[in-house]
């Protein structure tokens, strides 16, 4: 049974826990405003907010439904393009029609949803983080400048709005309906009745071993929404031990619920590993890294997931458990084969930790694909740097899209250790890489340009780490 | 004026095909689609899906009751496959449950046994196969083969343009159910009604009365909904006939993408030559457009490919041929510009080519050859009101081009990572369905008694906001508030026999017809007020919700008119027919006077390169447009942003790809990457030739929904720019899309 308040009402449903959230708006609940693009989280049209309680405050995220699994919205504020309306259209709802930002209209709702999701927030908008909240919406007919020139009067209307507060700023200024001042109230009520205790087993038909364990549900979702809708599902979102990120002993630990714009925000990775933050906009959309799992991306076991990538160049570890049992091992070990993991069908991963030596390493993410944004790499690639004078005393290089598993370049790591930086020992690192990498050829592209793309990303990390030392003519590369 | 269903679109009250509230016992259609590119079918059994849980019905071709032919201008298509089997997706089986996912689940159980033959995905490996849809067709002008001697250098080379996915957001879908005595009701998102009525009428052996089709607006189209809408509606249409009850399919994005056909690929080879003073003597191409499986809209296509073989240029000498070429590939259909966007990239590719030869820009050429005033077309038609020299001059002045080229080359003079590109693109388009024929549509008018006005005409309303031009026709009329008017659902009981929703006519032909009904309610409303005033109609003018009579006020106002007219037994109720004057083509000859008018602009696009990693972006689009007299700016400017936008993704990041067995590797959004909002130029600037428009637009007002999608071919040639300024070496070679791979295996000289 999944209990949560879907705008105004409290619902509850024996629904699957594994079906989508979209399909229960639109087909159960008749919320036709949320529309379905491609269910695979790539074009927005059916975007939301979640709200979760949070103390006395409920902070609210942007999520597409597609993706969602009912069960994951339990306890939470679900709030539609229904439930934002009041009787006149917000700012937000304005500036799309004054900017003539709307044409077909079809993936409207899920733009104002995610300009919704961003005034909502407690940070400041302005127009770079409404455009940074619509990145992963589609839309086809006006080629986004009437939506940027929208987003420029909407971060204008919120200029005033109150960070600390911004859901009560927002019903006094008549941009959201007044009920939502009532939620934290109404969620706690609900929110108190069902917490998952540590490794209960928790499924729609009861518990077998035919359970899907789903956490984000960003991949399962896209690869295997009809089997979870009708299987059983073990909720990992709801564990109270697998979420945080936090410090011990010197390592960062990133809890396996833990998603990706958790880690985006949280303030002790942007103590030990500030470089995070220029990864991030480069991984899935807003809504999609709101829902997405660190874990999760790592379990995919796709040859080209980013955080595997970041990972690995950290060179973290996993904690793998099992009902009994717990190990830990080196990330780059737990890829033994293309989408196969050194994981017992009953173990999961429970978190990932890894040393970052911010004192004196240095760290680069590079990742090439068709479209900058909201897309999977074509390669992608990650290197952390520990220098001793002009000696690289230490390299962690990491590479996407060139093997079948997220590849830990052993082998290049090894050669550029007690190097200098230099063109010649990148060259010749490079060679060494072409012989650890067997890219192939698919519809991210061909074998010759993955190995020709990592080369450059090799240079690229380098030029932006020692641009007084690497700037070559790349012409001559 | 803005779209007057805009605040309704923001609130998500607007209701697509898919929100239409279930009737109950609505069953739920997926399509069972050949696994197989090109074979023989030796058996079907269905009766796995026939026995799941849920499962209704499971229709093949043996059920089809009319004829199993969907063909639209050429019978050549099936609704279900027949013997064979010619693209993987083909449908084969329609299963029919009572929950999408029943369905789903039950035609996985579907067995088909093929006898696999070879696909063929190559449209110049058809051609030597003899592979065609159609006859080739060749334009003429001039004496190209004496030219050639007249000129100072011939370039040949060979140019090729990609697929491009329509990805309208709302995928297909119909829902249909049984009306009275064996009718059919089909909700149907598409943009032909009428081709959908009459297609369901002849699958489903109905006269075409008995078919009701009914389009409230489309979640966008783009062409993609103008054919291949039908075998959707259609297939819920002989669903819910046979089992009477409600069917609907909404097709899934991975359906819509592997079954539904897309842009045409192009591959050509091009000769141009050219005298010393950049004047282009004579052109001849051949062309060789992907059809895919069956014609479709094909032959159109080809047409208009011809029509805008030569853009915005006069060339005395021409011969271009097009050979339309039957592949293993869905059938490729409409999509904005129509096979002009092709026929454009094909001869900017030669004067490009030229240009790299000449060592000098592009834009030396382009400019030395634009269209001047009674110049005459390839097809035979004078060119009249051309302002694409203005379009030019005008940029020029607004933004100094040659400014722009010195900015670049200082820039790249610089011998950092990043280079700039620019380029500029010339369009000529033609406004006019290509077949004259088409040219003609109807309105309906209903005042009501009340005073508000209920329209219908048959135009679809997809985003392009051909409503609001509506609701502007009759405002302006009758001088009313537009409140007072509903643009009513596209229904062929209300005005039948429509012409598609395209071609960028869809304004011009629809509101021209609402014109001449408005006209004429107009004209009798002042009659009833003439006579309630005891005065001439000539009298009286309808202003601002008022009559006035000599420009005075008579104290009647529109909402008094209105009854006092109701009960004087007038009728408040008008059709109006309008079809194109002037226009003709003798196919026999290719010439005649095809289109109504030209639309013509001018656009610069710019482009920054990061040449170590192979990724751009795209700086500046500045744009000088034809607009004529703009009726509607706003919403004309979103059709300019939107089309210039998706005329970049098609030249940049869209790629369609197979394998050889003809499978699409490209069936979803996570493959087939479209612009997001960081793919939008970084400043778009767009300005309206200033200039009396023709008097065949709607109210003056030039169409505008596919000219401005050419503009976006500059991308291509800007990046081929950069590319070359870093490489001097490489030897463009004319290929789009010019992806992030093909830029940096460019950039390095890896082919």
């Amino acid at each position: 049974m999944v209990s949560f308040i879907l705008n105004r009402e409290l619902v509850t449903t024996e629904k699957s826990e594994g079906s989508s959230l979209l399909d229960f708006l639109r087909y159960d609940m008749g919320l036709t405003g949320t529309k379905t693009g491609c269910r695979e989280g790539d074009c927005g049209a059916c975007t939301v907010i979640a709200g979760t309680l949070n103390g006395s405050t409920v902070t609210y995220r942007s999520a597409v439904s597609c993706l969602m699994p009912l069960g994951n919205a339990h306890g939470k504020h679900i709030v539609t393009i229904e439930g934002i309306n009041t009787g006149h259209l917000s700012h937000i709802q304005q500036a799309m029609v004054d900017h003539d930002a709307i044409q077909c209209g079809f993936c409207t709702p899920g733009i104002v949803m995610s300009l919704v999701s961003e005034s909502i927030s407690q940070r400041e908008t302005t127009r770079d983080s409404a455009i940074t909240s619509m990145a992963g919406n589609i839309c086809r007919c006006t080629g986004y400048k009437s939506i940027e020139r929208a987003a420029q009067e909407i971060a204008e209307a919120l200029a005033d709005k109150d960070i600390n507060d911004p859901v009560r700023w927002l019903v006094e200024h008549g941009q959201l309906p007044d009920y939502f001042l009532g939620i934290p109230g109404r969620l706690s009520a609900i929110a108190n009745d069902r917490e998952y205790p540590a490794g209960y087993n928790r499924t729609a038909g009861g518990s077998s071993g035919s359970d899907i364990r789903i956490a984000g549900g960003t991949d399962l979702m896209v690869r295997h929404a009809d089997e979870l809708a009708e299987s059983g599902v073990i909720r990992l979102s709801g564990r109270k031990e697998l979420k945080g990120i936090k410090t011990e002993d010197g390592r960062c630990i990133i809890g396996a619920s833990a998603t990706i714009s958790e880690a985006g925000e949280s303030e002790t990775l942007k103590e030990y590993f500030p470089e995070i933050s220029t990864c991030i906009p480069l991984i899935a959309s807003e809504p999609v890294r709101n829902m997405a799992t660190i874990a999760g991306n790592i379990v995919n076991a796709s040859p080209i997931g980013d955080m595997s990538i970041i990972l690995l160049a950290l060179n973290a570890d996993v904690t793998v458990a099992g009902s009994r049992t717990s190990k830990v091992l080196l990330l780059k070990d737990l890829f033994l084969g293309y989408k196969k993991l050194d994981m017992e069908p009953e173990e999961y991963l429970r978190s990932i930790s890894f040393k970052y030596e911010f004192a004196r390493a240095l760290f680069s993410f590079e990742k090439v694909s068709r479209r900058t944004h909201l897309d999977i790499a074509s390669v992608n690639s990650a290197i952390q740097l520990r220098m001793e004078g002009d000696l690289i005393a230490g390299c962690h290089l990491s590479a996407g899209g060139v093997s079948p598993v997220p590849l830990y370049l052993s082998n290049t790591s090894a050669f550029l250790k007690g190097r200098t930086v230099s063109v010649e020992s990148l060259q010749q690192a490079n060679n060494v890489m072409q012989e650890e990498i067997s890219p192939i050829s698919d519809a991210r592209g061909s074998a010759e340009y993955k190995r020709l793309l990592l080369r450059q990303l090799l240079f690229a990390h380098f030029m932006k780490l020692f641009p007084e030392k690497i700037n070559p003519d790349i012409g001559k590369l | 004026m803005k779209n007057p269903e805009a605040a309704n679109h923001s609130t998500g009250r607007s209701q697509y095909l898919d929100d239409i509230p279930a009737l109950k016992n609505t069953l739920y259609g997926v399509i069972f689609g050949s696994p197989s590119a090109h074979g023989r079918i030796i058996s079907l059994d269905i009766s796995g899906a026939l026995a799941a849980t849920g499962v209704n019905a499971v229709f093949t071709k043996s059920d089809i009751p009319g004829k199993n032919d969907i063909g639209g201008i050429i019978p050549d298509e099936t609704l279900f496959a027949d013997e064979e089997v010619h693209y993987l997706g083909q449908p084969v089986a329609l299963v029919v449950a009572d929950s999408e996912y029943a369905a789903r689940k039950a035609a996985k159980l579907i067995r088909v046994s093929i006898e696999e033959l070879e696909p063929v995905t190559d449209p110049r490996v058809a051609k030597e196969k003899g592979h065609l849809l159609i006859p080739s067709r060749t334009f003429r002008m001039g004496d190209v083969a004496a030219a050639w001697n007249e000129c100072d250098i011939v370039i040949e080379g060979r140019a090729d343009c990609g697929a491009q996915e329509h990805l309208y957001l709302e995928t297909q879908g119909a829902y249909s159910w049984p009306g009275d005595n064996g009718a059919i009701i089909i909700h149907s998102s598409t943009q032909s009604p009428t081709l959908v009525q009459k297609v369901a009428a002849r699958v489903l052996a109905l006269p075409m009365n008995m078919v009701e089709v009914d389009v409230a607006r489309l979640g966008g189209a783009f062409g993609g909904k103008e054919d291949q809408a039908t075998f959707v509606a259609v297939m819920t249409a002989l669903a819910a006939s046979l089992l009477q009850r409600p069917v609907k399919i909404t097709l899934s994005r991975g359906d819509d993408m592997r079954m539904t056909g897309k842009r045409h690929p192009y591959s050509a080879d091009f000769r141009i030559g050219l005298t010393n003073d950049y004047r282009i003597k004579a052109y001849s191409a051949v062309l060789y457009q992907n059809g895919g499986a069956a014609a479709d809209l094909s032959p159109a296509i080809m047409e208009r490919t011809l029509f805008h073989s030569t853009n915005a240029y006069f060339i005395p000498n021409t011969e271009v041929t097009v050979h339309s070429c039957r592949t293993n590939i869905p059938p490729n259909t409409a999509f904005r510009g129509f096979g002009a966007p092709q026929g454009m990239f094909v001869i900017e590719s030669a004067i490009a080519k030229a240009a790299a030869e000449l060592k000098v820009p592009a834009r030396i050429i382009q400019q030395a050859n634009f269209l001047k005033e009674n110049d005459v077309f390839q097809y035979g038609q004078v060119a009249l009101d051309v302002n694409i020299g203005e379009c030019f001059a005008k940029l020029d002045g607004e933004f100094r081009i040659e400014e722009i080229e010195k900015e670049i080359a200082e820039f790249n003079s610089r011998g950092t990572i990043y280079r700039k590109g620019m380029a500029l693109m010339p369009v000529c388009f033609g406004i006019s369905f290509t077949k004259t024929s088409m040219n003609h549509a109807r309105a309906l008018v209903h005042i009501y008694q009340d005073g508000s006005i209920g329209i219908s005409t048959g135009a679809v309303e997809m985003g392009q906001g051909v409503n609001a031009k509506l609701a502007r026709v009759a405002a302006g009329t009758f001088s009313v508030n537009p409140a007072r008017i509903k643009i009513e659902t596209t229904n062929t009981t209300r005005v039948a026999n429509t012409s598609p929703t395209a071609a960028s006519s869809g304004a011009d032909l629809n509101g021209n017809a609402l014109l001449i009904a408005c006209n004429k309610l107009a004209g009798r409303l002042k009659e009833a007020a003439a006579s309630l005033l005891g005065c001439s109609a000539d009298e009286i003018r309808l202003s601002d919700e008022k009559v006035l009579r000599n420009g005075e006020p008579t104290g009647i106002t529109w909402e008094k008119l209105i009854p006092e007219a109701f009960l004087m037994r007038i009728a408040l109720s008008e059709n109006g027919h309008y079809a194109t004057p002037v226009i003709f083509f003798d196919k026999s000859v290719e010439k005649g006077h095809p289109f109504a008018y030209h639309v013509y602009g001018t656009a610069v696009v710019t482009v920054l390169l990061d040449c170590l990693r192979g990724t751009y972006r795209t700086e500046r689009v500045l744009v000088v447009h034809d607009f004529g007299n703009n009726i509607n700016p706003d919403i004309d400017m979103g059709q300019m942003e939107g089309g210039v936008m998706q005329g970049i993704g098609w030249m940049t990041m869209e790629e369609v790809l197979f394998d050889n067995r003809g499978r699409m590797l490209t069936d979803s959004l996570s493959t087939y990457k479209v612009p997001d909002i960081y793919s939008a130029p970084e400043t778009s600037e767009i300005r309206a030739l200033e200039k009396e428009g023709p008097g065949l637009a709607l109210m003056k007002s030039k169409a505008i929904g596919e000219p401005p999608f050419m503009y976006g071919i500059g991308a291509y040639f800007a990046l081929q720019n950069a590319i070359s300024s870093f490489n001097p070496s490489w030897r463009p070679d004319y290929n789009a899309p010019m992806t992030p791979e093909k830029v940096l295996m460019r950039l390095y000289d890896k082919k």
